[in-house]
């Protein structure tokens, strides 16, 4: 059994900035466990651009941000192991891994910080009818396909879904020459960023339909054609619209899946929307000791965002191995009100001495609406919005003079009013 | 030349191949496809069935007695997953519960063993998350579940190591005759041989059509099928039936063997045996037919859905008999359900029928057991760390998922009769059989069998012919 202060499960953008913060707080004894090959994650085989226009203020492509880390990973020695898969943890922090080298590992922590990322909701998820021949992928699939192994998975291209990993194909498949003939979206907007539609569909000439779905897929061996068809306000296809539309790939960028399949093994909380953990402030769970960050807490749009939550977790965990945890801890459950589909944390230290900021997702589109953040029945902020979509995450602060004059059965509520 | 040759790589053949690798005999087994297992047996519910079904005094109700009574063994020797956990038919009326006597006593008379009628409350002491509507059951604590396409690769696996010659891609499109000499042909190959033992499933017709049969009609009958997540894996510990119906024996709701729920079959007859493609109505048929046993069944956790055509022949039963047109051409014909259950006997019934017109002696070499094949997600630590210490590709997990490491792949890939495609990978190893269905591992496994095979990755197919995954280099 090896000993560790910290692991941290996952070496992409969240497992290594949940890492340098922690070493920032004074944790000598970290160790990051990463399945693939190298350090970096997901972003190792985004090559477009957009990434770090938050965090840094400029825009990079995805390796070229894993690179900073990985850097400071380097420049702090903080140890890691890649091509390393942890296949359980459990309650009491024991770690098991695999890799080549060192055979399986059991590592006993002090505290653990979960950070595995997501991954794409398969076909099978979809019920889609027809054949099962080849060509039919992932949207992420076919782009390490193309940027990582310098492949081409298709030539006559249809996208089911608006997801941004679909958008940046569609736009990445034109440029390597392919011809991506339409992206379908079964809900009446997009779920991608907005500059992504405009860079990746818009500037190519890519149509988008909306409302519309793929329901059959045709061919035995290669993908030789889709059936489309409009949906109606149900989602259900609407007979007398369907279509048939020749390509050899159909590319699912149908939504993410935080993998939570260790976070559920130990028996920790989780958020029915979010798919993930249900966290505090810090990001703990309600395992203490045991902290989540990054795609495998809630799905983010932009990878700015996982740095900065995952610094949070990184602080959480530094501060618990440190026994500087506050001791009168008094949490209160915030509530999504109408419009919010999950807030993010979902439990907040009400005697927490920072102000806390709060993130959410929207249902639908809203247009001129307000976000409303109301504490023990008083308004505490009220904000614009020109506009709130589901694709983009948006936050609220909870101001700290705020939370100290709250008592556990206050209400804390974050809706948007129209 | 050679003494037999086996047409069809199914379930069927592959036993038939190795029942008759116990003799001294030269024998060839021909499958269309890139790999075994490619037609019924890799779509279909995998149940070991008790065997009160099937009318009595029918080929099919004595295969599948004899069989299930032969699979248990058959499953150790071979390392194949298997699990006698019973049967219960539902009943959700009155009339139901008439139908569950007659096959009560229809059983007996098969001669199946360990069957009960349970009312309402033993029934819901058995199964707690069965539906409150149904009213009694029929319990056959005989029947079982198996892995069908595992069945038939430990099978192909073990007579490859006995002797056999297994020949993939070969489509047999003319058989002659000439001088107590067969010439069974695809477009580009043949081969000779003596005996011809016709095992082509779905295409079991027209392949005894070349011998000049015409009393054989397959119509394809089209299964669909939905695997749901192992989270739901044992909201059932039974296999589920509904009250059967002409069409088959309804849709059921059980685990397999690997841990997930499985539901279907719908049944729907099809004009092509190639008709593989799932129906939104067929889907939606086992959906909802499947909420009514078990409420909880819900497809909001289907990992994937399928469908594969049984070889159902009108005239409803199995044939295993040498042709009126030729007796060393044996037909093993209509092979539908009981047919996987009924594959040890069905093959033990051809070697008794070989043996009545050929001197069959046994092969003193005949090794019966497949070595169990390493597989890291049952291994217990100590397991893994020693064979992670032989190889240290079983240290690498391909698909996190399943927990499937590159050694196993690597051994899948150079097994007898090996894995050549990424689903051939799949089948052997459950390598993207999981949750996400390899959008990890997929293009692992195939940089995989790129490497292994000594060809190009766009060289590697899904399932073989024009299943190509990748095309050219990018710019």
């Amino acid at each position: 059994m090896l000993n560790y202060d910290l692991v941290v499960i996952g070496g992409g953008p969240a497992g290594m900035a949940a890492a340098l913060r922690a070493r920032d707080f004074g944790i000598r004894d970290i160790i990051i466990l990463e399945r693939a090959e190298t350090l970096g994650g997901i972003l190792e085989q985004c090559i477009h651009t957009g990434f770090g226009l938050h965090y840094f203020g400029e825009e990079l492509s995805g390796p070229e941000y894993a690179a900073r880390f990985i850097e400071l990973v380097e420049d702090q020695k903080i140890e890691y192991k890649v091509d390393t898969m942890v296949t359980d943890v459990t309650e009491d922090k024991v770690v098991t891994a695999v890799n080549k080298t060192d055979g399986l590992l059991k590592i006993q922590a002090k505290a653990v910080i979960l950070a595995m990322g997501c991954r794409e909701r398969p076909r099978g998820a979809l019920s889609i009818a027809g054949t099962r021949p080849s060509g039919i992928m992932t949207a992420g699939t076919a782009q390490k396909y193309v940027n990582l192994d310098g492949y081409m998975p298709g030539k006559e291209i249809v996208i089911l879904g608006s997801g941004d990993i679909g958008l940046i194909m569609a736009r990445r498949m034109t440029l390597e020459g392919a011809h991506v003939k339409m992206v379908c979206e079964l809900m009446p907007y997009s779920g991608g960023l907005t500059r992504n539609i405009v860079q990746c569909l818009d500037d190519f000439g890519i149509p988008l339909h909306l409302s519309t779905t793929v329901i059959a897929t045709h061919g035995n061996g290669r993908l030789e054609g889709v059936t489309i068809a409009k949906v109606d306000d149900k989602l259900n296809p609407i007979p007398g619209t369907e279509e048939y539309v020749a390509c050899d790939t159909l590319m699912l960028s149908v939504g993410l899946i935080p993998e939570n399949e260790l976070t559920k093994n130990i028996g920790i909380g989780m958020d029915r929307i979010t798919n993930g953990a249900v966290v505090n402030e810090m990001r703990e769970t309600d395992h203490e000791g045991i902290f989540a960050c990054g795609n495998v807490l809630h799905v983010h749009d932009l990878v700015d965002y996982v740095t900065l939550e995952a610094q949070i977790a990184g602080e959480g965990a530094a501060r618990y191995i440190l026994g500087q945890k506050a001791a009168a801890a008094e949490y209160l459950t915030l509530t999504a009100g109408n419009g919010v589909r999950y807030t993010v944390p979902q439990r907040v230290n009400i005697r927490s001495e920072e102000s806390v900021k709060v993130y959410f997702r929207v249902g639908r589109i809203y247009k001129n609406a307000k976000v409303v953040l109301t504490c023990a029945g008083k308004v505490v902020s009220s904000k614009k919005k020109v506009k709130l979509a589901p694709g983009e995450m948006e936050n609220v602060i909870i101001p700290n003079e705020v939370l100290a004059t709250l008592t556990v059965n206050d209400e804390i509520k974050i809706e948007v009013e129209e | 030349m050679f003494d037999v040759v086996i047409i069809g790589a199914g379930v069927v053949g592959c036993m038939i191949a190795r029942e008759l690798s116990k003799y001294k005999l030269k024998i060839a087994l021909l499958e269309r496809a890139n790999d075994v297992a490619m037609g019924a047996t890799k779509a279909n519910s995998g149940i070991v069935h008790a065997g009160f079904d099937a009318k009595p005094n029918t080929l099919k109700a004595r295969m599948n007695i004899r069989g299930n009574v032969l699979m248990e063994d058959v499953c150790k020797q071979l390392n194949v997953p298997y699990r006698k956990n019973g049967s219960l038919v539902l009943a959700f009326s009155e009339e139901e519960i008439e139908t569950l006597k007659e096959l009560f006593e229809r059983g007996k008379q098969n001669g199946v063993e360990g069957l009960s009628l349970l009312d309402k409350a033993e029934l819901k002491a058995l199964e707690p998350n069965i539906s409150d509507e149904a009213m009694g059951a029929l319990r056959a604590e005989t029947a079982g579940i198996v892995c069908p396409y595992s069945l038939a690769i430990a099978a192909v696996e073990n007579a490859v190591t006995n002797g056999v010659e297994f020949k993939r891609n070969f489509e047999v499109t003319d058989v002659a005759f000439q001088d107590d000499v067969f010439t069974v042909s695809s477009d580009n190959d043949s081969v000779e041989c003596r005996f011809v033992i016709n095992a082509a499933g779905c295409f079991s017709d027209k392949i005894a059509a070349l011998m000049g049969e015409e009393d054989f009609h397959i119509v394809p009958r089209r299964g669909e099928y939905y695997i749901l997540d192992k989270s739901l894996g044992s909201l059932v510990d039974h296999i589920i039936f509904q009250c059967p119906t002409k069409m088959g024996k309804g849709i059921l709701v059980s685990p397999t063997v690997h841990g997930n729920l499985l539901i279907g079959p719908s049944a729907d007859d099809v004009e092509d045996n190639d008709d593989l493609a799932t129906t939104a109505q067929g889907l939606f048929d086992v959906r909802s037919l499947a909420l009514k046993s078990v409420p909880d069944a819900v497809t909001r956790f289907a990992i994937t859905s399928f469908s594969g055509n049984r070889a159902h022949d009108l005239k409803n039963d199995f044939t295993i008999a040498p042709s009126k047109y030729n007796t060393h051409f044996i037909n093993v014909e209509g092979i539908e359900s009981p047919g996987l259950t009924g594959s040890p006997a069905i093959a033990e019934y051809v070697a008794e029928i070989l043996s009545s017109m050929a001197d069959l002696q046994q092969n003193e070499s005949f090794v019966g057991t497949r070595e169990k094949p390493f597989r890291y997600h049952t291994a217990t630590d100590e397991e893994k760390a020693a064979a992670i210490a032989q190889n240290p590709l079983y240290g690498r997990i391909i698909c996190r998922c399943e927990s499937i490491t590159e050694g196993e792949i690597v051994d899948a890939i150079h097994a007898p009769a090996g894995a050549m495609d990424v689903d051939g990978v799949k089948r052997r190893t459950r390598a993207g059989m999981g949750r996400c269905q390899g959008g990890f591992c997929g293009s692992k496994v195939v940089e995989i069998l790129a490497r292994e095979l000594q060809v190009e990755p766009n060289m590697i197919t899904k399932y073989g012919k024009d299943s190509v995954l990748l095309y050219e280099r990018t710019k």
